[in-house]
Parts: structure tokens; sequence; C-alpha cells
């Protein structure tokens, strides 16, 4: 009992408290868990929600105050404009497009990252001669890139992935780096009395270690990935492959203001959805760990 | 650093005792940390002999060495002179469990004898077999953390068994538990050593956990860590830890201890 809850239970409010309970199994579990999934989903939601209208009215606002009324879009003819594009082929072709690459890209990258990061974290002499250039070609803006691949390659998509890979694989890379690095000193003793030794120490002990710090490496070489991705769809156009870089350029070129902020909501959604998906990665890993405050 | 099956006396890297498995043994052995000036001395002309089988205690209080003396039983230091031999296979515990967070605590148990190359089918089963031996049975899909402090050395004890080892050694395994807890896990020690031929080297600073559990007591003297004195404990099994023999043979260690840091004081 509560400290301060000193009453006991009379009788009859006991009698009482039973019913209402029995009142509440009346309802069938199925019923319960329904609704409960609903409150759950409900408070998950209503913060985007209110965050949504608060960015359509603010939108509103923007337009109403008449700021560059010719060209500045209104919100509900963009949405509609968003619905219509929604209707067509050409849309959706190119969110493939755009998504293949991403897809492409980002694991090439992840592959690549992967094997530079595991080299690096295991060989002294090699973190001494590109640790700090994996550190500084994290740093260095992957549309610097560019130039440099397109006179290399020529305009087609291998300039493009060759622009993602270096744009995500340092932040794979020191991810990996990372998580080798902050293993437990206790653990890897552990592991050593346990004879795990060279690849059986590195599969069973340090990898499983590093996940989490490669899981957030991950996550940051997605979002260089995704943005190196748009920049070569801007500067790259390629005939025949309508990917969402080169809606949005057409867009440009015909002033098509509606359309080109249709366009970005849904690069906008895409980011997001994946982003979500990293989350849901990272929170099931730390479950797993124990690393939440609540199991 | 070789140690794979009876490797390390295979590879001659460092000698055997001869003829026994589970022995170890200390000559004159100094571990000296850092150099010149700042050099630390942390264990000085150690010699001990632990014979197979047997369940020794080494006491002292806190800078004796006694962390540096099982690192290097365990080959995880070399000495700086002298000599440490060990026949047989050697496993370690941790005053923490040290457990894998991102396995279960039968996955735990069996990564020990996967790293010895036993089968699948072996595994489970002796790992089955291991955990109902620490009151686990139950307990095998839980992961570290929804596992008492107890229970997660319970875990560490079975993992260290499963790398069946000939000698164990512990460094203050139940210094961070309860009293409740810990009394426990000596009765399951004792359980547990009773169908074993294990020898034994356990690290504690609680004078009255060493007469309940070891063969033997051994007193390490401070900075530089040296052996002062050794007291045999001829008490029957089953001890309790706060029985009248353990409690009058405890007394006379930890004066003899007292003696040994007045002496250090001055």
């Amino acid at each position: 009992m509560a400290p301060g809850d000193e009453r006991s239970p009379s009788a009859p409010a006991y009698a009482e408290r039973l019913a209402w309970l029995e009142a509440q199994d009346a309802e069938t579990p199925a019923d319960q868990r329904g609704r409960r999934l609903a409150n759950r989903a409900w408070a998950a939601l209503w913060p985007m929600v209110l965050a949504i209208a608060i960015v359509l009215a603010i939108w509103q606002l923007i337009h109403l105050s008449g700021w560059k009324k010719l060209i500045f879009p209104a919100p509900g003819p963009t949405l509609a404009n968003l619905w219509d594009q929604m209707q067509t082929a050409e849309l959706w072709h190119a969110i493939g497009v755009t998504a293949m690459r991403a897809v492409i890209g980002f694991a090439l990258a992840v592959v690549i990252g992967s094997v530079i990061g595991a080299l690096v974290s295991r060989i002294p002499p090699l973190r001494a001669a590109v640790g700090s250039l994996i550190t500084g070609l994290q740093t260095l803006p992957s549309i610097a890139w560019f130039p440099f691949a397109i006179i290399l390659f020529g305009l087609n998509t291998t300039t493009i992935l060759f622009v993602i890979i270096l744009g995500a694989a340092p932040s794979i890379a020191n991810g990996l780096i990372a998580g080798v690095d902050y293993t437990p000193p206790l653990l890897l003793r552990a592991g050593k009395m346990m004879g795990l030794r060279r690849l059986s120490l590195y599969r069973y002990l340090i990898l499983p270690a590093s996940l989490p710090a490669f899981v957030a490496g991950l996550r940051q070489g997605w979002a260089f990935a995704w943005r190196s991705l748009m920049a070569g769809e801007l500067l790259v156009t390629i005939a025949g492959q309508p990917s969402l870089g080169v809606l949005l350029s057409t867009d440009q070129d015909q002033a098509d203001m509606q359309s080109a902020t249709s366009i970005i909501i849904v690069i906008l959604i895409l980011g997001i959805i994946v982003h979500t998906l990293f989350g849901v990665a990272d929170r099931a890993i730390r479950r797993r760990w124990g690393l939440t405050g609540s199991v | 650093m070789v140690r794979q099956g009876n490797a390390m006396t295979v590879t001659g890297q460092r000698p055997t005792v001869e003829g026994v498995t589970g022995a170890v043994q200390l000559k004159s052995v100094s571990k000296v940390f850092g150099r010149g000036s700042s050099a630390v001395r942390a264990l000085d002309q150690i010699s001990l002999e632990v014979p197979p089988g047997e369940f020794t205690c080494l006491i002292g209080a806190s800078g004796c060495g006694k962390s540096t003396l099982l690192n290097l039983v365990a080959d995880l230091e070399q000495p700086t002179s002298g000599e440490v031999s060990v026949s047989g296979r050697v496993a370690l515990m941790f005053q923490e469990p040290a457990l894998f967070p991102w396995l279960t605590a039968a996955g735990n148990v069996e990564l020990a004898f996967k790293a010895r190359g036993a089968g699948r089918a072996e595994r489970r089963q002796r790992t089955a077999e291991l955990l109902d031996t620490v009151n686990l049975a139950d307990f095998g899909g839980k992961r570290p953390h929804e596992l008492s402090g107890g229970m997660r050395q319970r875990v560490a004890l079975a993992r260290a068994l499963a790398q069946e080892a000939d000698v164990l050694l512990m460094d203050e395994p139940f210094g961070a538990l309860d009293a409740m807890t810990r009394d426990l896990l000596h009765d399951e020690l004792d359980r547990v050593c009773a169908g074993r031929q294990l020898t034994i080297i356990f690290v504690t600073h609680n004078v009255r956990e060493a007469v309940r559990l070891g063969d033997r007591v051994v007193v390490l003297s401070s900075r530089p860590g040296r052996v002062i004195d050794e007291f045999a404990v001829p008490i029957e099994h089953p001890r309790r830890i706060d029985s009248a023999p353990v409690a009058e043979l405890a007394g006379r260690i930890t004066d003899r201890l007292r003696e040994e840091m007045s002496h250090g004081a001055r």
C-alpha cells in the first residue's frame, strides 16, 4: 500500500470496486486489444497531425500575405497537383528509378564501407595511413565529386552511383570502426578466455558488439547517400530515365512551382519513411540489449 | 597466447607441471608495471603451489596484486621475472558477469562450447545440463539484462564450467552481490565443485568468505604483493559462513592482516 493511503478498504467500497472490475471484464479481450491499439496509434499520430496542420496553416498564411503572389504556390492547389501527379505513371516510374538507384548505391556503399571499416579497425598501419582520410572524406560535400565523376564516367548512372558511394561509405566505415573500438575490454578478455581467436573472436564477439554503432553509421550513411543522389539527379539527367531529379529540373525549366513543390514533398516523405525504418531497427537492438529504460 | 585444447602445453609457450592436470605453480614470480622512477612493483617474489583439486583462497587488502596474479595464471599478462606453470585449461570469472548482452543466457553458455568446437546437438544438451546445475533451467531464454545480479553471476559460472577448464580462477566473483545472494551462491559453488575435479583459485577481500569456501587461505601483503602467511582450513563441509569455527579462524586471519597493515602504515 502506498504511504499515506491509510484507510482500509471498507466492505461496501470493495464490493463496488469488484462490480466495476467485473463490468470491465464484460468487454471481450478482442475489443480491449483493438481499443488499446487504437489508443496507442492515436497517441503516436496526433502530434504528427498537429505538426502538419501547423505547417499547412503557416504556408497558407504566407500565401495570404501576398508575398511573391504570382509565383509562391498556395497549399490547396499544390496538394491537388500532387494528387493529380500520383494518378500518373510518370511519377511512380520516377520514384522507381530513384529508389532503385538509392538501393543499389547504398548497398554498394554498405559493402565497401564495411570491408574498409573492418580492415582499418583491425590493421593498425592501415588505420594510421587512411583513418583520418576516411574522416576527411566524410566531411567533404560529395557534390564536389560530380565534375570529377562526370569527366571520368560521363553523364550516366555510374557517375551517380560513384558519388553516392563516396558520400555514404566513409560514414559506414567510421561507424564500424567506432563500434570495434568501443567493444568493452572486459568482454574481450572474457571472449579470449573462452578460446575465441581471430576470426571467431571477430564473428562472435567484436561484430555483434559493434552492431549499435554500425547501425548509427548506416543511418548517417543513408542521409549522405540520399543527398548525393538528389544532387546527382539534378546534375546528371539521363534521357529515357525520368527520375525525381529529372522531374524537378523539368519543373524548374517550365517554372512550374506547384509541381516542383509536389516533388519536394514526395522526396521528403520518402526520406522520412527510410529514416523511420532505421529507427525501428535501432529500437529493436536497444530493446534486445536492455539499453532502454522500459522493456 | 594460444590456448586451444591443451595447446598451451603442446606449444610449449609455458612450462607445465609434470605429470598432473589442474596444478598451478608460481616460482618467485615478480610483476613490475611501468619503468624507471614510475615503476610499480605489483607482485614481489611470489611462490605458490596449488595442487590439483584444491580450493585456494587469496586474500589481502586492495593493492596486493590479487588480480594481477590471476592474470598471470590466465596468461593474459606475462611475469617480469620468475616462472608461472599451469597444467590444463584455465577459465576466468570476473567480479562483473561479463556476459554478452546480445545473447540469451543459454547462448552465452553455448558460445563457450562453440569456441571449443562442440557440435550443435552436444552444445544444446550440455548447455541445458549446465543451466540446470546452476538452477537456471527455466531462464535459458532470458537475456542478461532480464536477470538479477545473482542469476547473471550463475550464468557466468555456467559459462566458465562450459570451458571445461581444469583450473578455475575467480576474481571476487561475488563481491558485487548482497549477502543473502552471496550465501546462496556459496552453497551452489560447493555443490558444483563436489562433482568435479576442479582446481580453484578464488580471490576475495572478504575473510569469512575465504574461510567458508577454501581448503586453504593464502594471505598477501600490499604494495608489493607478497605471500605473508597461509592457513589450512580444517573445517568439515558443509560449512556455514556464520558458524563458530568459521568465525574463529576468520578472526585469526583478520588479526594477521591487521598486523600486516599496521606494518605497512609505519
